[in-house]
């Protein structure tokens, strides 16, 4: 029942974010309608930045206690992470088009963004494909905390090669600043958009607890199976 | 038994396994002598393109080469549960590593140093002058690429499909030492060489940050 609670209120949350996003917040003066994009691709990305650093200190935490826990934890943390980042690679080059002329260009911010994509896609992709669990652990957890400290080293090399990203606008510098309204109608869509994180992050650690259990389970049914029926161990073994 | 001791005495071991046969450095050789050969159909560069596209080829066939000649190095400790028998000596995890990032090292190296001389006269890039300032550059860059490599082929070794999964993991992470290695490269062809340090520094980081955290983890990787 809380549960459910919390899921109508981030619903409700996410609801009004987004019409404060398209009604509330003022005209953008030269880029007009197609800057509204900006109140879900900016959350987004916090949204990714946050799960992966979640991910990375699950990663370490399962290397140091060794509890299995923490490895459920790193697996959901990455796979919100791939899904807010899809989602702000989506919303990067819908606004791309319009406000640069081109869908992409191979930016700093951009392009770490695309490898880190790419970097926890093969994350998930090696969990698949190591069988024993207590390895599948260690070694995407070493995986990850590479992939993890590779992204400033790919932010900081395409940042000396050349970048073309807007600088940041809210704390850039002199010149810079967000009109108040748009201020606030930022900080509802982030507010919004990071209980959404946090019921995904929760739901996919409960689906992997849960998936642990049945595994115990039938390891445990086999090997009752093998006790009342010397048979079986014998054909199995 | 220190840990350089018992790395130089697996390196010893490596590299009369390789040399016994030398099967995995003509491979290489080869297969970065049809990238290049590819390469010029491909794209049919003139002595000009050749500059600016050249360190860009160059780089690209070494680290497919390493992606895909670093994946032997513990897969092959396999077939035989010779990696059970190395952990059970009285050596520390980070000599096993070390001694196989070296021996990684010295076989692409050796792999280079026939290879860039053959890539300079087939594109026209004349090497004199900047041949010790390359070298550097070539070596900061390769030690990168062993350095990740050798940890993710121990990752990938345990893996199905493993032969796949190493260049898939190792490739997007090495997109920061491939832009740095390109471009220090192409500071050393350019019309006037002139090494830019900014991108040898930013190689360097590469190796020791990713060296520092194959140290702190190599206890982890190479568990059973």
């Amino acid at each position: 029942m809380k549960r459910l609670g919390i899921t109508v209120a981030a619903a409700a949350l996410i609801f009004f974010a987004g019409y404060a996003a398209l009604f509330i917040a003022p005209d953008e003066s030269t880029m007009h309608a197609i800057q509204r994009v900006f109140y879900v691709h900016l959350p987004l990305w916090m949204v990714m930045y946050s799960a992966l650093t979640v991910a990375f200190i699950a990663n370490i935490a399962w290397l140091a206690t060794r509890q299995i826990k923490w490895d459920w934890l790193g697996v959901s943390a990455v796979e919100v992470g791939v899904v807010a980042c899809t989602g702000g690679l989506a919303t990067g080059v819908l606004w791309g088009k319009p406000a640069w002329g081109i869908w992409w260009t191979w930016d700093a911010r951009l392009t770490t963004a695309f490898l880190l994509w790419l970097l926890y896609i093969a994350y998930l992709l090696l969990r698949g494909l190591l069988e024993d669990p207590e390895r599948r652990a260690t070694l995407s957890a070493i995986f990850g905390i590479f992939a993890f400290l590779d992204a400033p080293l790919v932010y900081a090399s395409n940042r000396l090669w050349r970048t073309q990203h807007p600088a940041p606008v809210i704390f850039g510098g002199d010149n810079s600043g967000l009109n108040p309204t748009m201020g606030k109608v930022l900080v509802i869509c982030i507010l919004a958009m990071l209980p959404v994180m946090i019921l995904l992050l929760v739901d996919r650690y409960r689906l992997e607890r849960m998936r642990h259990e049945v595994e115990e389970l039938r390891l445990a049914v086999e090997a009752r199976a093998a006790d009342s029926n010397p048979a079986v161990t014998r054909s199995t073994a | 038994m220190s840990t350089t001791r018992s790395a130089a005495i697996l390196l010893a071991k490596e590299l009369r396994l390789e040399f016994r046969t030398r099967e995995l450095l003509t491979g290489t050789v080869i297969f970065v002598l049809v990238v290049i050969v590819l390469f010029s159909f491909a794209f049919d560069p003139t002595a000009a393109d050749s500059r600016r596209y050249g360190p860009g080829l160059l780089w690209i066939a070494f680290l497919f080469a390493g992606s895909l000649m670093l994946h032997p190095s513990f897969a092959r400790e396999q077939a035989n549960q010779t990696l059970d028998a190395l952990r059970m000596a009285p050596i520390s995890a980070f000599a096993i590593l070390l001694g196989k990032m070296l021996a990684n090292f010295i076989f692409l190296a050796i792999a280079e140093i026939v290879l860039v001389p053959v890539f300079a006269v087939l594109y026209n890039v004349p090497l004199t002058g900047v041949a010790g300032r390359l070298a550097l550059v070539l070596g900061l860059g390769t030690l990168g690429l062993v350095i990740t490599g050798t940890v993710f082929s121990a990752v990938s070794a345990h893996a199905r499909m493993r032969e796949l999964l190493l260049p898939l993991l190792l490739l997007p992470i090495l997109a920061p030492l491939l832009i740095a290695a390109v471009e220090a490269t192409a500071s050393l062809f350019a019309e006037q060489p002139a090494l830019d340090r900014t991108w040898l520094t930013f190689l360097g980081g590469f190796d020791i940050v990713f060296l520092t955290a194959s140290w702190l983890l190599c206890d982890f990787l190479l568990e059973e």
